[in-house]
């Protein structure tokens, strides 16, 4: 269990560390962790991350929750203690140290441009784990289920993509919308 | 010691009330620290913004972190901190320990298969606004579309993707302005 806890600090504080702009971007960080560890399977934290942002509190704190809650089957709030502790702890760090005044520290060129980096890449990495969700779901679909669902998945997504561009509904009543259709095309139909 | 425990029932407020992480709870921050309790100034909130939104981490966190300085030092930004991450923490362990029963019900099962979709495009979403964000020129491009093509095909840990980034980005920009400094002397 010791290693375990370990494993989960070291991986979020490094995502805690390397996440600019916002808990989305630690998406990509998250997967590869969680994925490559094999602490579960992609479904499992597709259904972590909608849990996360349909509750209250930072995206980024209530996935690592999650995550930690879930891979410590021996103490599970040990594990959402530490994940959530390693999360927050470089930034509780780094603002501590700007608020003292080193105000220098975020003027510094270098981090400037590499702060710039960071974040044309974390826009490749996003997109590229939209393309394994999408991929992934349509490749399960089509062998374990009949052809329907992956119709269904892909009438699913055009509507929400539709209704996120012309309405600009918020992430929770999108949430509930995709829920609604979920219930609809692999409940009912 | 009281405006300690303050610091905490607020900031523990905004962790409990606000959905959809940092940024929709700036607002909340922003009326509760500036009007109502009169901690900060309405520049220093715009500071703390900044300053959130460019650091790395968490931006609630790094939000409630450096109000806390600001109005009790190091035992307010603790207390801050700790105050904004509690409610989640409660929260999530709750559903955490139900969830796998609940999703066990073929309705339930149903319906986060739909939400899974309504996921995938919230994320993609989150991908659009953080392209809006950066500067538009050829070596943000390359960074982007490269860092796609390698995490696509090749089994690599994004965080070394990410650290790849920040070294390509300081290289080519401290080249550049080399480059300029070089034109000016001729």
């Amino acid at each position: 269990m010791w290693y375990k806890l370990w494993e989960l600090f070291y991986r979020f504080f490094l995502i805690g560390l390397f996440t600019i702009g916002g808990g989305y971007a630690m998406i990509p960080m998250i997967t590869d962790a969680v994925l490559s560890e094999g602490w579960m399977s992609l479904e499992d934290l597709m259904n972590f991350f909608a849990i996360a942002e349909s509750t209250p509190g930072p995206f980024a704190v209530n996935t690592a929750t999650l995550v930690g809650f879930n891979f410590v089957i021996e103490s599970p709030i040990m594990g959402a203690l530490v994940a959530t502790g390693a999360v927050v702890l470089p930034s509780f760090v780094i603002i501590y140290m700007i608020a003292r005044n080193f105000h220098h520290l975020m003027e510094n060129k270098y981090i400037v441009f590499a702060l710039a980096g960071i974040k044309a890449v974390v826009v490749g990495l996003i997109l590229s784990v939209v393309w394994n969700l999408m991929s992934n779901s349509i490749g399960i679909v089509t062998q374990l289920f009949k052809n329907w669902d992956f119709y269904a998945l892909a009438i699913i997504v055009i509507i929400l993509i539709i209704s996120k561009i012309s309405k600009k509904i918020g992430p929770i009543p999108l949430i509930i919308l995709s829920g609604i259709l979920g219930y609809i095309f692999y409940g009912l139909l | 010691m009281k405006i300690l425990w303050h610091l905490f029932i607020t900031f523990f407020k905004i962790g409990a009330f606000t959905f959809g992480g940092g940024l929709a709870m700036l607002p909340f921050i922003q009326d509760e620290m500036v009007r109502k309790h009169g901690w900060i100034t309405e520049d220093e909130m715009l500071d703390i913004i900044a300053v959130a939104e460019s650091t790395p981490g968490v931006i609630a966190v790094n939000t409630a972190t450096f109000v806390g300085y600001k109005v009790k030092k190091f035992w307010g930004s603790l207390v801050a901190t700790i105050g904004v991450i509690l409610p989640s923490l409660f929260i999530i362990c709750i559903i955490a320990m139900y969830f796998k029963d609940f999703l066990a019900i073929p309705a339930i099962a149903a319906i986060f298969k739909g939400i899974r979709a309504g996921v995938a495009v919230l994320i993609l979403n989150a991908a659009l606004t953080i392209y809006k964000k950066i500067k538009k020129d050829a070596l943000s491009y390359v960074l982007m579309g490269l860092s796609f093509i390698l995490s696509l095909f090749i089994p690599i840990d994004s965080i070394f993707i990410i650290i790849g980034g920040a070294v390509v980005s300081i290289i080519v920009h401290v080249a550049m302005s080399r480059g300029k400094e070089d034109a000016h002397v001729v």
